[in-house]
This record gives C-alpha cells, sequence and structure tokens, in this order.
C-alpha cells in the first residue's frame, strides 16, 4: 500500500504544474484548463486525506469542488467567448485597454 | 504499482496539456489525466469519486470546453511576432520560469517528506455510496442546497454573457 | 490460474465476440424488418435468406480504399472512431446477463455473468456512455469539412442534452431498488406478484421506462433522433469523410451502443434473466429474448416515425423530457417515503 505521502507529492506536482501552465501560456483556453488542473490536484488531495483519516467528508468536499469548477468553467468560458467576439484573439495580452 | 502507473500518466499528460500549442490537444490531454486521477481515486477506496470525475469532469466539463475551442476555432497562439517581442516568452525569461517551478516542487517535496510521517494507510473498506449519500444529506444540507443555487447562476450568468449582441 | 480465473478470461471473450455477433446480426435484422414494414423482400440472395448479408458488407467495407483528407488532422482523424468502438464495448462491460453459475459443478465459486462486478455498475455505464460524445465530436472537427463540423456538433450537443433525462430516469430506478448494483437490481425483480405479474420494475415505474427509453434512443442517434446522421441524406453528417474501416467502426459502436442501452433497460426494468419456465442457471436465454424484444422495438420505430427536426429534438429533450424525467423522480421519491415500496 503506498503511504499517504506518495499522494501527497503527487498532488503537489499536479498543482505546480498547473500554475505553472497558469503563468506561461499564453491563451485564455489554456489557462482555464490549468486552473481545472490545479482543482484537480486539491481534489486529489482531499480524497488522500479523507481516505487516511478514515472520514468520508473528503470525498463530500470533493463533491462541491467539483461542482464549483464545473460552474465556473461554464461562465469562464461564456467569458471567453465575449472577449473573443470582440477582439477576435485569445491572448490575455490583447485585452489591456481599460475601455471595453 | 498501480499507483506509479497512474500517478506518471497524470503528471505526463498534465506536462503535455501545458505544453501542447493546439488548444484541442490540451483538452484532450486532459481528459486522459482526468482518467488516471479517476483511478488514483478507485485505488483510494473512493469509486463514487472516480465515477463522478470521469461523468463530470471528463465527460461534461470537458466537453464544453471542447465545443468552445471548436466554435471560436481557436487559433494556436502565439504567433511568430508575439514570440520574437513578448517580454515573457523570450529564452531568458523561460528558463528562469522553469526553474522556479523546480525549485517549487522541490519546496513541496521537502515539505512533505520532512514532516510527520503519515504512514500507509488504514485498512477501510470501499466508501458506499450510501454512507456519502448520508453525509451529504445530513451533515452538510445546506451545502448542497447552495449549491445547486450556484449551479442555477452559473447557468444564467453563462447565457448572458454568451448572448449574441441583438440590437 | 484458478478455474475461475479462466472461466472469467473465457467469459469476456465470449462477450466480446458476442457483442460483435450482435452487432453483425442487427445489420441483418434491420434490413429484413425494414423490408417486412415496407412490404418488400430485404436480402435473401446471400445465403440461406441472406443471412450471409452483414457478412458481404464487412468484405466490401475492408475492401474500400481507406481515405484521409489532406487538411485532416491525422491523430485525431484516426483516433475518432477508436473512442466510438471503444467506448460501446467498454460500456457492456458491466452489464450482467445472467445469474451466477458454477458451470455444471466444474467451478468452486459461482462466475457472475458479468465481466467486471462493480457496486457502481449503473454510475460507470452512465459515465461510459458519456465518453462517446468524444468520438462523434472528435470525428465532426477532425474533418475538417464544415458539414463534418455542423453534425458532429449538432449530434454531440443531443446526446448530452439527452444524458440529464437519461440519468434521471436511471435515478427513479435507484430510488426504487435501492442499490446501485445492478446484478443486485436484477435480483431484486425476481418472483412475482399474485402469483403470475412479474415483480419487474417496469410496473413500479412505468413513466421512467418509457422516459429511458427514448432518451437511449435518442443518445445512440438512432430512430426518430437521428437528424444528425440523416443529414447524410439531405448533406453529410460526421462520418461523411470516413471510409473503409473507420466507417465500419462507426455504425459498430452505434449497434453496440444499441444493444447496451437495451441491455441496461432489460436489467433495469424488464427483470434482467428472470423469467417462468426456465431454471435459473438458463436465464441469459430469456435476457437475450428481452432484448431481442427491445431491439426490435427499435428497428421498428426507426422504419416507422418520421425524423425529428433537430430544434425540435431539442426543444423535446429539454422542455418535455427533462421536467417529465424529474417529476417521475419527484413522485417515485414520495412513492418510496410514503408507501415503502
Amino acid at each position: 500500500m503506498v503511504p499517504v505521502n506518495h499522494y501527497l507529492i503527487l498532488s503537489a506536482i499536479l498543482f505546480s504544474i498547473g500554475t505553472a501552465g497558469v503563468f506561461l501560456r499564453r491563451n485564455v483556453i489554456t489557462i482555464l484548463l490549468s486552473i481545472e488542473i490545479m482543482l484537480n490536484a486539491v481534489n486529489l488531495t482531499f480524497v488522500a486525506f479523507g481516505r487516511a483519516l478514515g472520514a468520508v467528508d473528503g470525498q463530500i468536499i470533493v463533491f462541491f469542488v467539483m461542482t464549483v469548477a464545473a460552474a465556473e468553467a461554464a461562465v469562464g468560458l461564456a467569458i471567453v467567448i465575449g472577449l473573443f467576439r470582440h477582439r477576435e484573439s485569445l491572448n490575455p495580452d490583447s485585452f489591456t485597454l481599460l475601455k471595453w | 504499482m498501480l499507483f506509479y502507473i497512474f500517478g506518471g500518466v497524470a503528471i505526463l499528460a498534465s506536462l503535455l496539456v501545458i505544453a501542447q500549442r493546439n488548444p484541442i490537444h490540451s483538452v484532450l490531454l486532459l481528459i486522459a489525466s482526468f482518467g488516471a486521477l479517476s483511478g488514483l481515486y478507485v485505488l483510494l477506496q473512493a469509486p463514487f469519486v472516480a465515477v463522478i470525475q470521469i461523468i463530470v469532469y471528463a465527460g461534461a466539463i470537458m466537453v464544453l470546453f471542447l465545443f468552445v475551442v471548436m466554435l471560436l476555432n481557436a487559433p494556436h497562439e502565439e504567433t511568430d511576432y508575439d514570440e520574437r517581442v513578448h517580454p515573457l516568452l523570450q529564452r531568458g525569461p523561460m528558463r528562469f520560469g522553469a526553474l522556479l517551478a523546480v525549485a517549487l516542487i522541490v519546496e513541496l517535496w521537502w515539505t512533505l517528506t520532512k514532516g510527520r510521517e503519515l504512514g500507509a494507510f488504514s485498512d477501510a473498506e470501499v466508501t458506499s455510496v450510501a454512507a456519502i449519500g448520508r453525509s451529504l444529506f445530513r451533515d452538510y444540507a445546506f451545502a448542497f442546497e447552495v449549491t445547486s443555487v450556484l449551479i442555477l447562476a452559473a447557468m444564467v450568468g453563462a447565457v448572458i454573457l454568451a448572448r449574441r449582441e441583438s440590437r | 490460474m484458478t478455474p475461475l480465473l479462466v472461466a472469467q478470461i473465457a467469459l469476456t471473450l465470449l462477450t466480446f465476440v458476442a457483442l460483435l455477433s450482435s452487432a453483425a446480426a442487427m445489420v441483418w435484422v434491420e434490413r429484413r424488418v425494414a423490408a417486412m414494414l415496407q412490404q418488400r423482400r430485404g436480402p435473401t440472395r446471400v445465403g440461406w435468406q441472406g443471412l450471409l448479408q452483414p457478412f458481404a458488407d464487412v468484405i466490401k467495407l475492408m475492401f474500400k480504399e481507406e481515405l484521409r483528407p489532406r487538411a485532416a488532422d491525422p491523430i485525431l482523424f484516426a483516433l475518432a472512431p477508436i473512442i466510438s468502438a471503444t467506448a460501446a464495448f467498454a460500456a457492456f462491460a458491466v452489464v450482467p446477463f445472467g445469474a451466477s453459475t458454477t458451470l455444471f459443478g466444474l467451478l468452486d465459486e459461482p462466475l457472475r455473468l458479468q465481466v467486471a462486478d462493480v457496486n457502481v455498475a449503473v454510475l460507470v455505464i452512465f459515465a461510459i456512455s458519456s465518453m462517446s460524445v468524444y468520438g462523434i465530436v472528435l470525428a465532426g472537427w477532425s474533418s475538417n469539412s464544415k458539414y463534418s463540423l455542423l453534425g458532429g456538433l449538432r449530434s454531440s450537443a443531443q446526446m448530452i442534452s439527452y444524458e440529464l433525462s437519461y440519468g434521471t430516469a436511471l435515478a427513479s430506478v435507484l430510488l426504487v431498488g435501492n442499490s446501485l448494483s445492478l446484478s443486485g437490481l436484477v435480483n431484486l425483480q425476481s418472483g412475482t406478484w399474485l402469483g403470475f405479474i412479474p415483480r419487474w420494475f417496469v410496473f413500479v415505474q412505468p413513466v421512467g421506462f418509457l422516459i429511458f427509453m427514448t432518451a437511449g434512443v435518442a443518445e445512440t442517434n438512432r430512430a426518430p433522433f437521428d437528424f444528425p446522421e440523416a443529414e447524410q441524406e439531405l448533406v453529410a453528417g460526421y462520418h461523411t469523410e470516413y471510409s473503409s474501416m473507420s466507417f465500419a467502426m462507426f455504425f459498430l459502436a452505434e449497434y453496440i451502443n444499441m444493444v447496451t442501452v437495451s441491455a441496461v433497460a432489460t436489467d433495469l426494468f424488464l427483470g434482467g434473466w428472470h423469467g417462468p419456465f426456465l431454471p435459473e442457471s438458463l436465464g441469459w436465454i430469456w435476457f437475450l429474448a428481452k432484448v431481442a424484444a427491445l431491439l426490435f422495438f427499435y428497428v421498428w420505430m426507426r422504419w416507422t416515425l418520421p425524423r425529428y427536426r433537430y430544434d425540435q429534438l431539442m426543444r423535446f429533450g429539454w422542455k418535455v423530457l427533462l421536467p417529465l424525467s424529474v417529476i417521475n423522480l419527484l413522485v417515485t421519491a414520495a412513492g418510496v417515503l410514503y408507501f415503502g415500496l
């Protein structure tokens, strides 16, 4: 049986990959995908701890995190569609003017 | 053993997600990563969360991403002009950023292994859906109802934000 | 290699071969039943009564040239039919089709006639069917053709819309059955009331059964809900750029999805392998009979009902079927609570 720390390390690696994606990529859709990676890494930590402590609360929180991630992805993508219609570009650096 | 396979697939797929140029390939690789994570949840005796991960994340959210990428015909991002001009995409800053990411991983590794060894998992049986349901509808009932309002708000918001200005 | 393991491997292979044969049989059944409904003969020349017709079709498809448009994304173009076919086969892995049997005493423990016995089997089927959307949407996109893209997007939008009613109808059965394991749910349907009415869930959940079958037909892009595919008759569908074996994969996936939906409906609503006159160990014969009846119903609907237009289809899914399934769920929940079903 793999010790708990292994799951935590895996989750930390995934979280850092997600963070690197948010900072390094210049495409809003890939940024949103990296945010999803981060949320998944956190889910893994929750479930691992829930299992280690023998509580079902870890999985309950995962349920809520998934719901919130779904809602956030939907609204985020709607915003991306609106932005794209206006500027024809998915590069976040092109949205530098405060005026719409 | 299976842990290392699933973990390796998850890490590799996530790395490729942030490295791919074509957004559709990124989405598909992320689906592969979610599949690996679902396998990890099964290893953690949480089959319900594993199946929900496939249904919600890989089956619904990623379809949404895929639709948006296809509808926008998302160009693959940095044009050559951007690559020459953008200050963050030069070789120096990119290498520094990679170095910082590695430093972050090393720090996290150190923290997580230096601390109290949590040891192996205790033997627990597979979490039944009934147990999750009981906990969800008794202890977290309020959060559950609020979540449904949240989804409603997200739906309304998404429809309005993506609506075409038909004036 | 205990005898049980050998038996399980053999069962897996047998299920795979059976699914392939059922797809081939469906080709023949479809054409003959269509002919019967249209008062003509159908294929009768290739082998006795046309039974070799599916093989003729497969051989023809194998010899066709495998085309790929130059502007198509090569990885995705090759991947899409694979995803469709894999999801179709995988969804059948958790469907039980017979009672546990010891193979006439050869085995020490009973072998479940199910490739994988998971105690969240119902959810697994739902999860894998939601993955089959990807095969279609990727096929539409990677063909790099406007008609394919539109067909693919429409088809996948239809599938995800009807998944909701599909899942809610499933949930109503789960309320009554109180278990997520398909074998558990089937075993609850054994026995009879009053000596002759079998304890099938279809009598407890008639509306649920209708909703499930309707959503299932829409999920598999069949019968009155096949506008994105029948665009082929008008313009083109998501598999317009595919030829030879890739095309065969898509149709294989479609037929196997039909078989899976019928098998799940049989397990959930029609009592699975329970039936009179036969001993439990031969229950799979009843299972096959019920699945065959549902498949005949599928083909009958296709050749009888006119096709829904796409906006009518979407309106029906969201404004009629989804509220109906939610109301069904509420009524079922009330019934379970107050009458202790």
